[in-house]
């Protein structure tokens, strides 16, 4: 053997002892997610064509298979929940794509609106004006709390991150967890704890109704329209006005923007703000559509909702939205679909983890998240 | 040209600013329930109350800040005089002004449906007890409290500095109180506490008084000469420095083991909780503070410690009730904690910092959901936890739950060995690369440093400490829920980590004893149980105030100081001269040696 290739050998062999354990403790780990979303899966389907089957029976012996009613109801409430965890995520993605840190605080942002549409709608409930005439009611209540939530948002940006502008990434993050803190127990000072209700519906908008064989209550309906309605001004507003080109440039390169003679600090207001509109839309909707708010209502939806915009691609707007609804659905049927036929009992409890679980698949697999993710040249490093 | 003299003019803009966020400040405060809730806790009876002085402080510090002016290097600055001091009393009395509003809305309207602080109970506070006072009195009080703040600008240095000294020692005495009321009975010294303390809370006037102006003196006599200690000390020389180190280290030892025996379960109780997240802080500040990996799950470590511990020893756990005593079952806690840790930070350690953090609070989650859930509930007990946790067999002696002396001790010694595990490692070849990777991680990867080894070795490190607490925890409580472990705690350990200093062991100790002893842990009381949950909004406030101003915290480490303002330094060494660069590398030489 002539020297260069015993050399060549040495580096070869050293290259292949020196694949770190940790890569492959994460491929076992890669495999065992694979291979039991796999089989979960293929045991619903073997549930489904006959729940006798022997594969459907092997991990849940009671395994009884879903009706198509069933899974449709599914679909829509996950897709319902989908809408707000996709309506926040557009502010973390947007304040992500602009200043490069998480701001754990939009969750809270989401909840000030919906305890503004709580207080509002009692109001007008109290009044009798709530019945009577419940569109304009809805429309004032809408317009409210998507202002106290933008004031809210820009507020924390003012306060809080503004001074934070140029420090390690870190560190905004860590305030961002204590204007969590600060908003969700100064709610709870405020306002008192325990769970507050919004008034009852009118009548026309909790029956269900029945669209493309698909069961869905008025309710439901509303809450899509809206989103379709404020995605669409979103969109308008970042690809077709010259706030939104200058948006996309300082997201792209803060100095050269400024360079450009774009105002920065304007457009990271503005930012802050459209994203506490959309939080604040989506806190109205949610508190109509499940009635009920807390002080803590904001916590969960808003980690959930920032895993969807990583699910998406951080910084890319339909990525969110998309992430949003996929997160949604996937919380919503997973537990039901693979959960449950590997004979796990009490699925629906999981249904937290189960996100969570998404959130690490999703950073396992494609750190870009499912559609790509659009950042700075810094904030990628 | 004007004919007023300049010094005359106020700048009206910064009056209303600090005036209107001094009113709503004192709103805030106020319908959050801060005056009502701590009324009780007096301070100077009957005079003054904890609820007092949450809201008379606010008019002072804007008052202060108000009247305090930009220094400029090199820029002549006008001495302070009545401008500045009418400054402060138009600030305080702006500030005032939102509240006597707040009072007359109060009277005037009933909007207690949503807000339940807008009640007659606050305007009862606010009224100072009486029925029919006129609300205007908080104009004025405002526009005084404002005046003494701005009046601190003008006073001698050495009063300022005697008189904060001699109130804050009066705030102290009182939150101390309870600690010392329970402590006296074991140094027989109930009589000093009668003399000093009512017998139903807070000082009396004038052991008040003459306290104040005690130490306010001794604060004057003897200023300078703690920092001139402290450089001295600084100066040593290395094997003298380690002598000094060791004989006050044997100090606060013997401190530590002595005092329990003469303290009551009060403050042994109080000692335990504040070890327990001490322990914890500890642990979290190994990873937060030397490998600066933002773990937002810690809690996760927490319960595996405690659920291995009570699964192992209770009798009663459902499925596997090995009934191993205490001191065995820690070898498991180590085992499991470490697999833990390495299991939780395989996945992440590549992540980008903050995408690492949200995914450990998942984690986190995932645990506490785990263990809540029907799915484990034949293993763990589901929300009903595991029972029956005995106390800890040490052979030599028994320490129940409830013995809290024999508790605190337990604490104090894994303390220790916390401690000296931070210590070690903190200079050792892992310590060093963890430092490096918290500067810069490609850089360190660079220089050779297996940066995804290292930052495992920081999450099993802080795994395995924060086990110990959850095991400790498992023993004293008696029993391990789930909805122990929520979310709240890495975050309130993360405050004190902050609060004390990221990286700093002294530091930590600060955050602990004055977060968790005086305001207590997320379910366990404090000195000031009168907080209630607004302690949790303390922490928040805290957590950002700290990041904002003081980002390296109480007790800051000198290495992350320099991390944190490193353009201020390098500003300062730029505007020194050059002359400086020859000191920059032997400073850079020492560190290396060291």
């Amino acid at each position: 053997m002539r020297k260069g290739e015993k050399v060549a050998a040495t580096v070869e062999g050293k290259s292949k002892r020196r694949t770190p354990l940790v890569d492959r403790f994460l491929f076992v780990v890669k495999v065992l997610l694979i291979g039991l979303v796999t089989i979960g899966f293929l045991a619903f389907i073997a549930q489904q064509i006959s729940p006798d089957n022997w594969f459907a029976k092997w991990r849940n012996p009671g395994a009884t298979g879903l009706s198509g009613d069933q899974i449709k109801g599914l679909v829509i409430s996950g897709l319902s929940q989908g809408v707000f965890y996709g309506l926040i995520a557009l502010g973390y993605s947007m304040v992500y794509g602009v200043l490069g840190f998480i701001n754990f605080a939009h969750g809270e942002v989401f909840m000030v609106s919906a305890y503004t549409g709580y207080i509002a709608a009692n109001k007008f409930a109290a009044n009798g004006m709530w019945e009577s005439n419940f569109a304009l009611c809805l429309l004032i209540v809408l317009l409210l709390s998507v202002m106290v939530s933008t004031v809210t948002a820009v507020l924390t940006e003012r306060i809080a991150y503004r001074p934070l502008r140029n420090s390690p990434r870190l560190i905004p993050l860590i305030t961002s967890i204590g204007v969590s803190f600060v908003l969700q127990n100064a709610v709870l000072g405020i306002f008192g704890p325990g769970t507050q209700g919004y008034p009852q519906l009118p009548e026309w908008l909790a029956k269900q109704r029945s669209i493309l064989t698909f069961e869905i209550s008025g309710i439901k309906i509303l809450v899509f329209l809206v989103t379709i309605v404020s995605m669409t001004g979103l969109w308008y507003l970042v690809e077709r006005t010259k706030t939104g080109k200058a948006m996309r440039a300082v997201a792209e390169d803060k100095e050269i923007a400024s360079l450009m003679g774009i105002n920065v600090n304007r457009i990271i207001v503005t930012t802050f703000a459209v994203g506490g509109a959309m939080a604040g839309v989506a806190g109205v909707m949610f508190g109509l559509l499940f009635r009920a708010v807390n002080p803590m209502t904001g916590f969960l939806p808003g980690i959930k909702a920032f895993t969807a915009a990583v699910v998406g691609g951080i910084g890319n707007l339909g990525g969110a939205m998309s992430g949003g609804l996929a997160l949604g659905s996937a919380e919503s049927i997973a537990p039901q679909l693979i959960l449950e036929p590997l004979g796990v009992p009490g699925v629906t409890q999981l249904k937290d983890a189960v996100a969570f679980t998404v959130l690490v698949m999703v950073l396992l697999f494609k750190p870009s998240g499912l559609f790509g993710e659009r950042l700075s040249q810094e904030d990628r490093a | 040209m004007t004919a007023l003299p300049s010094s005359l003019l106020l700048d009206w803009k910064r009056i209303f600013k600090w005036g209107s966020i001094c009113a709503a400040a004192l709103l805030f405060v106020s319908l959050v329930g801060m005056p009502i809730k701590l009324d009780p806790k007096s301070i100077i009876s009957p005079l003054l109350s904890l609820g007092y002085v949450s809201l008379l402080w606010l008019p002072l510090i804007f008052g202060y800040v108000a009247s305090s002016r930009v220094v400029l290097e090199g820029v002549e600055t006008r001495k302070p005089g009545l401008p500045d001091l009418l400054t402060g009393v138009l600030t305080g009395t702006i500030g005032g002004a939102g509240l006597t509003l707040l009072m007359l809305g109060i009277e005037n309207f009933d909007i207690r449906d949503p807000l339940i602080n807008w009640s007659p109970q606050l305007l009862e506070v606010l009224a100072f007890g009486a029925r029919d006072l006129n609300s205007a009195v908080w104009i004025g009080i405002g526009g005084a409290l404002g005046l003494v703040g701005a009046g601190l600008h003008l006073i001698p240095e050495n009063l300022r500095r005697g008189a904060s000294y001699g109130f804050f020692t009066v705030l102290a005495l009182a939150i101390f109180e309870p600690a010392l009321d329970d402590m006296s009975e074991g140094f027989r010294l109930e009589w000093l506490v009668e003399l000093i303390f009512e017998k139903r809370g807070g000082l009396k006037l004038w052991p008040a008084i003459i306290l104040a102006l005690l130490i306010g003196l001794i604060s004057v006599v003897t200023k300078g000469k703690a920092k001139n200690a402290v450089a001295q000390y600084r100066e040593q020389e290395k094997s003298q420095k380690k002598k000094t180190s060791v004989v006050l280290f044997g100090i606060v030892a013997a401190l530590g083991i002595v005092l329990p025996i003469f303290m009551g379960t009060y403050v042994n109780s109080l000692l335990a909780n504040v070890g327990i997240f001490l322990l914890l802080a500890l642990g979290l500040n190994i990873v937060v503070g030397l490998a600066g990996i933002l773990d937002l799950g810690y809690v996760a470590f927490f319960a595996v410690g405690a659920y291995t511990t009570a699964v192992l020893t209770s009798e009663l756990s459902p499925f596997f009730a090995p009934g191993m005593t205490w001191v065995l079952s820690l070898v498991f806690v180590i085992i499991l904690a470490a697999l833990t840790g390495l299991f939780i930070g395989a996945p992440v350690i590549r992540m980008r910092g903050d995408y690492l953090a949200i995914v450990t609070l998942g984690f986190g989650e995932i645990i506490r959901l785990l263990f809540l859930s029907d799915f484990l509930k034949p293993y763990f007990g589901g929300a009903q936890g595991i029972l029956g946790v005995p106390g800890i067999d040490l052979g030599v002696v028994y320490i129940s739950g409830t013995d809290t002396r024999g508790i605190f001790y337990l604490v104090l010694f894994f303390c220790a060995i916390a401690v000296y595990v931070s210590w070690r490692l903190q200079a050792s070849r892992l310590g060093r690369s963890w430092m490096a990777i918290r500067e810069d991680e490609q850089v360190a990867e660079a220089m050779g440093i297996n940066t995804v080894n290292s930052k495992l070795m920081a999450f099993v490190v802080g795994a395995v400490l924060a086990s110990f607490a959850g095991a400790i925890m498992a023993a004293r409580v008696g029993s391990v829920f789930p909805n122990s472990f929520m979310i709240l705690i890495s975050i309130v350990i993360l405050v004190v980590v902050i609060v004390g200093g990221m990286g700093s062991i002294p530091g930590v100790f600060v955050g602990a004893f004055v977060l968790i002893g005086v305001l207590g842990g997320p379910k366990q009381p404090g000195l000031l149980q009168e907080f209630g949950s607004l302690k949790l909004l303390v922490y928040g406030m805290l957590l950002v105030y700290m990041m904002l101003q003081k980002p390296e915290g109480l007790v800051p480490s000198a290495r992350r100081t320099q991390e944190l303002h490193q353009e201020e330094f390098l500003q300062d060494a730029w505007l020194k001269g050059t002359d400086d660069e020859d000191e920059e590398q032997t400073a850079a030489g020492e560190e290396a040696q060291i």
